[in-house]
């Protein structure tokens, strides 16, 4: 059995060479409720730019619940409540605060000062404004459970670049060819463009949803579980497109597969009960964990 | 011991059998009634039936004005109930189904979904007949819209609900404004099931009779004039089946067993479209 | 330092690349302005809903006040419908409704069980569906089509068969006279409870099998492991399983019923008054307002038969309501 002795007090994650220099993203300190059920506690998450960072843990940790946390999807459900920062470049997209903007400035100026900030800088990050759609743009997610829309291949992609920007006919097709061809998808689909993509294989629908994913220009793409319910072949070539992709994006996948965590991913944080119990780069978390609820966990001894 | 067993097996042969019964008894007499529809019907179906109007009694004719009045107003009926169903549907599946008005709104629409027809054409009456002074096809159209609504709002909740959560999220996930993944996704996807409730509120429209009684009236004449009396064919039916005349009655039959027809292939449809959804 | 430990307020924004600022730059979401008018659009239809219904009561209370403030309370109690001298009491059509409904209810409740016991429990699997799939189909047949059928073909038969010789060999004096009295024309209440039981019969069936079909397997093998016969699974677990959601059947089946105009304008031959037998001809609430509204000849006479309709309403209402609140506690 697990030593349960300090869920009272949550102990602070720890927290191997994390990448603060060069963050896209930061979870901290973040509570997240269902209803009632408290299900992260405290959680950190920091998310370097240009690379794969893993979240694993046993079923029901809260790896999934963190994702959503981070495009906010689960304010789609009344009852759900998360508190704590989630900074997405150096902007607060937790707390949204539209409604008054020139409080949130006083607010901030006021914390600057106290912080030493650039107020300068801080004005910057002001202007662009918290708009929940448009976070979920950046902030890009795939699902564990293939997603097609009920519509083509092509208007799958199209669909997403369609909310933001008006484009002819030639600039659509480059996207979705772009688009596919980063998802190592083009070359199976190239005929049959407009055909449903609810036809693909259960591999190939999930690398059209990465592909309409990253065809909107996200900064980071999270994924849960995308390979659960993929054949070896199609996860392979899933992994090679999310290492491809970590050129030009941002990569989180929550995943089961301690493998697959150790073959991609650059940093790796591990979870358990709703906690972040050590973060690091990969390598360290797999071969030097600091916890011993981490050794365990690699070693294959409980989950 | 023996004799308690023999009883248990005894009563229960009596009651499958009494099942089996009525199953039987049923059966037959829903054959027969359709039996009894094609075979009255069938003789009074021709050319003229389709090409001409009601007729005075005792001369030829058909019930082209009645079936025009009749699709006419059904078709402006289901314009309204799918416009209105499909939207408050959408409400409760997407937007306040979870709250308490939410609540009293299913509950009340499952309420009107069986109430007696006839409360709505008197309804309709006070609300449209009586302010223009006079019955009109509008007046019988929106009759048969309070009875379809229901229909396709309930449908379109039940369809929506199936819908998963994931294709909503990946949906909001690109940043989707939540009214074009609703109508550009789960509409779209749940397409075949909104159509079947837009068949199904037809198919308990097209055969109405009492909500037009005091609505559309009737009319013994061709018209396509809304603002008009308008025939339609339950109304014919009524009033032909009552009278006492043989051609009028047959053409009662005859368009007792179109409506029939119409709205048992409307059901086969719907059936069909299930079915094909479920295997796809 | 790590900035990851210390307190809330010492927050930092991390140093912003150049990405980020493409980023802010990012144009807005096309048509999201259109979101709130969607969703007050959506809310407006579902108030739409709500407002129809509204709209029905008060329309009904409207239009039958004049009636039921001239004749009072005797309106509800007086039998006497008569348009000529214009008094108008709704007592007889409210019995000739609540008799043809039970009637009808009484005659349909046994066979629609049977029926979806039979199908669901007994029924080899190949034929049940086809069965079932008719019966559905049978539901939805409109009701003017059992009207038409019960004037043309039941009545005659009736009349023939059922009426004549009961009349014919009921005792002079007897209870059974009494019972049977009435015009053989096979226009009578309990024609009327027939045709409306055989309207009503294939949506009970329907709606019953539906309802035996979400009984778990589990309830009914843990049943059968006990050594039970069929019939005492049915009545003993099946049974109080769906208890519940049965009455709400019923209900919804009687609520169809009282509602029912055009199956039972037909054949209930349309007398005014106390019914004072089964044979005897008849008026429901849907009846008379059917037959009388466009000729009506004065206001008071409208206003009283829109009273009939208010009348009919608030038990249909009542009657709707209760099966939606047992069917829905039943989970069905
Ligand atoms: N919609 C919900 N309502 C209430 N509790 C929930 C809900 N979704 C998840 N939880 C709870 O929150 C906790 C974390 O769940 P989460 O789905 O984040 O786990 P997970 O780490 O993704 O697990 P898995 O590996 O099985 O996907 C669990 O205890 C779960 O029971
Ligand atoms: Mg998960």
């Amino acid at each position: 059995m697990i030593d349960l002795a300090d869920t009272a007090t949550p102990a602070a994650a720890i927290m191997n060479e994390p990448p603060y220099d060069e963050l896209v993203l930061e979870a901290r300190n973040v509570d997240f409720f269902y209803g009632k059920n408290q299900a992260l506690f405290g959680v950190d998450l920091p998310v370097r730019r240009n690379a794969i960072t893993a979240l694993i843990g046993p079923s029901g940790c809260g790896k999934s619940t963190l994702l959503r946390v981070l495009n906010r999807i689960y304010a789609l459900y009344p009852g759900q409540r998360a508190v704590g920062r989630v900074v997405l470049d150096g902007e607060d997209v937790l707390h949204e605060q539209r409604r008054l903007p020139w409080l949130r400035k006083r607010v901030s100026m006021v914390m600057e000062t106290q912080t030493g900030a650039d107020p300068i800088e801080e004005e910057q990050v002001l202007r662009v404004g918290t708009d929940l759609a448009r976070l979920r743009a950046r902030v890009g997610m795939v699902f564990q459970k293939p997603t097609p829309f009920p519509m083509s291949i092509y208007d799958n992609i199209a669909f997403g670049v369609r909310i933001y920007h008006r484009k002819s006919k030639a600039e659509m097709d480059e996207i979705v060819e772009t688009a596919l061809r980063r998802a190592a998808l083009w070359d199976e689909v190239k005929d049959k463009l407009h055909s449903p993509g609810l036809g693909l294989s259960g591999g190939q629908q999930q690398r059209l949803c990465v592909a309409r994913g990253i065809a909107v220009e996200p900064e980071v793409l999270l994924l849960d579980e995308p390979a659960s319910a993929l054949d070896p072949i199609s996860t392979a070539k899933l992994e090679e497109t999310l290492v491809e992709l970590k050129k030009d994006f941002t990569v989180v996948i929550v995943t089961h597969n301690l493998q697959q965590a150790a073959r991609i991913a650059d940093y790796t944080g591990f979870m358990f009960l709703g906690r972040m119990i050590e973060f690091g780069p990969t390598n360290d978390l797999f071969l030097q964990p600091k916890s011993d609820k981490t050794r365990d966990y690699v070693t294959g001894r409980f989950g | 011991m023996l004799g308690r067993d023999f009883l248990r097996n005894l009563v229960n042969r009596l009651f499958i059998t009494a099942c089996l019964l009525a199953t039987v008894a049923a059966i037959t007499a829903l054959v027969f009634i359709l039996w009894s529809l094609v075979v009255q019907g069938i003789g009074g179906i021709d050319l003229d039936v389709f090409t001409k109007d009601t007729p005075p009694p005792g001369s030829e004719g058909g019930l082209l004005n009645a079936m025009v009045g009749s699709l006419m107003m059904c078709a402006m009926a289901m314009a309204i109930a799918i416009i209105v169903g499909i939207l408050a549907g959408t409400w409760l599946a997407e937007y306040g189904g979870h709250t308490r008005y939410g609540a009293v709104v299913r509950f009340l629409n499952d309420v009107l979904l069986s109430a007696p027809s006839i409360l709505v054409g008197l309804f309709v009456y006070e609300l449209l007949v009586r302010p223009f002074e006079g019955f009109s096809g509008y007046a019988g159209a929106v009759a048969l819209a309070f009875l379809a609504t229901p229909i396709v709002t309930r449908t379109t909740e039940d369809i929506l609900n199936l819908q998963s959560h994931a294709l909503r999220e990946a949906g909001i996930a690109l940043g989707t404004p939540k009214w074009l993944v609703t109508r550009k996704i789960i509409w779209r996807a749940a397409g075949a099931g909104l159509l079947t409730g837009g068949l199904l509120g037809f198919a308990r429209i097209s055969g109405e009779t009492a909500p037009l009684l005091f609505t559309a009236l009737n009319n013994q004449f061709f018209s396509a004039d809304m603002t008009k009396p308008m025939a339609s064919l339950p109304a014919v039916i009524f009033q032909f089946a009552l009278s006492a005349y043989d051609d009028w009655r047959r053409l009662a039959w005859a368009g007792a067993l179109i409506i029939a027809v119409v709205v048992l292939s409307i059901n086969i449809i719907v059936r069909f479209i299930a079915r094909e959804k479920k295997h796809a | 330092m790590n900035a990851f430990n210390s307190g809330d307020e010492g927050f930092t924004p991390s140093p912003r690349s150049s990405a980020g600022d493409t980023a802010s730059l990012r144009p807005p979401v096309r048509g999201a302005w259109f979101d709130p008018i969607f969703e007050y659009l959506c809310l407006s239809a579902a108030t739409l809903l709500l407002a129809s219904l509204g709209g029905l009561v008060i329309s009904l209370a409207i239009g039958g006040w004049p009636a039921l403030s001239h004749f009072g309370w005797s309106f509800f109690t007086s039998t006497t419908w008569n348009p000529v001298t214009d008094v108008y009491g709704a007592a007889g059509a409210i019995a000739g409704t609540l008799i043809t409904s039970f009637v009808a209810l009484a005659l349909a409740l046994p066979v629609a069980i049977g029926i979806a016991v039979y199908l669901v429990e007994f029924c080899p699997r190949a034929i049940a569906r086809p069965i079932a799939i008719a019966v559905e189909l049978l539901a939805g047949i409109p009701s003017i089509v059992y009207g038409m059928w019960g004037l043309f073909i039941f009545a005659p038969l009736f009349a023939e068969y059922v009426q004549m010789p009961l009349m014919m060999n009921a005792a002079p004096g007897s209870l059974a006279e009494k019972l049977f009295a009435g015009i053989p024309n096979g226009a009578n209440i309990l024609s009327a409870s027939i045709i409306l039981s055989i309207m009503i019969l294939p949506y009970m069936a329907a709606v019953l099998r539906e309802l035996l079909m979400t009984v778990p397997p589990q309830v009914r093998e843990a049943a059968y492991g006990l050594g039970c016969t069929p019939f005492e699974v049915v009545t003993s677990v099946i049974v109080p399983y769906i208890k519940r959601g049965m009455i709400g059947v019923v209900m919804l089946g009687l609520g169809r019923a009282l509602g029912e105009t055009m199956a039972v304008t037909f054949v209930i031959g349309n007398a005014h008054g106390f019914p004072d037998s089964i044979f005897a001809s008849g008026a429901t609430l849907a009846s008379t307002i059917a037959n009388e509204f466009t000729e009506a000849t004065g206001d008071l006479h409208t206003s009283a038969l829109i009273a009939l309709g208010l009348v009919l309403f608030i038990i249909t209402f009542t009657v709707l309501a209760l099966a939606r609140l047992l069917l829905s506690s039943q989970k069905y």
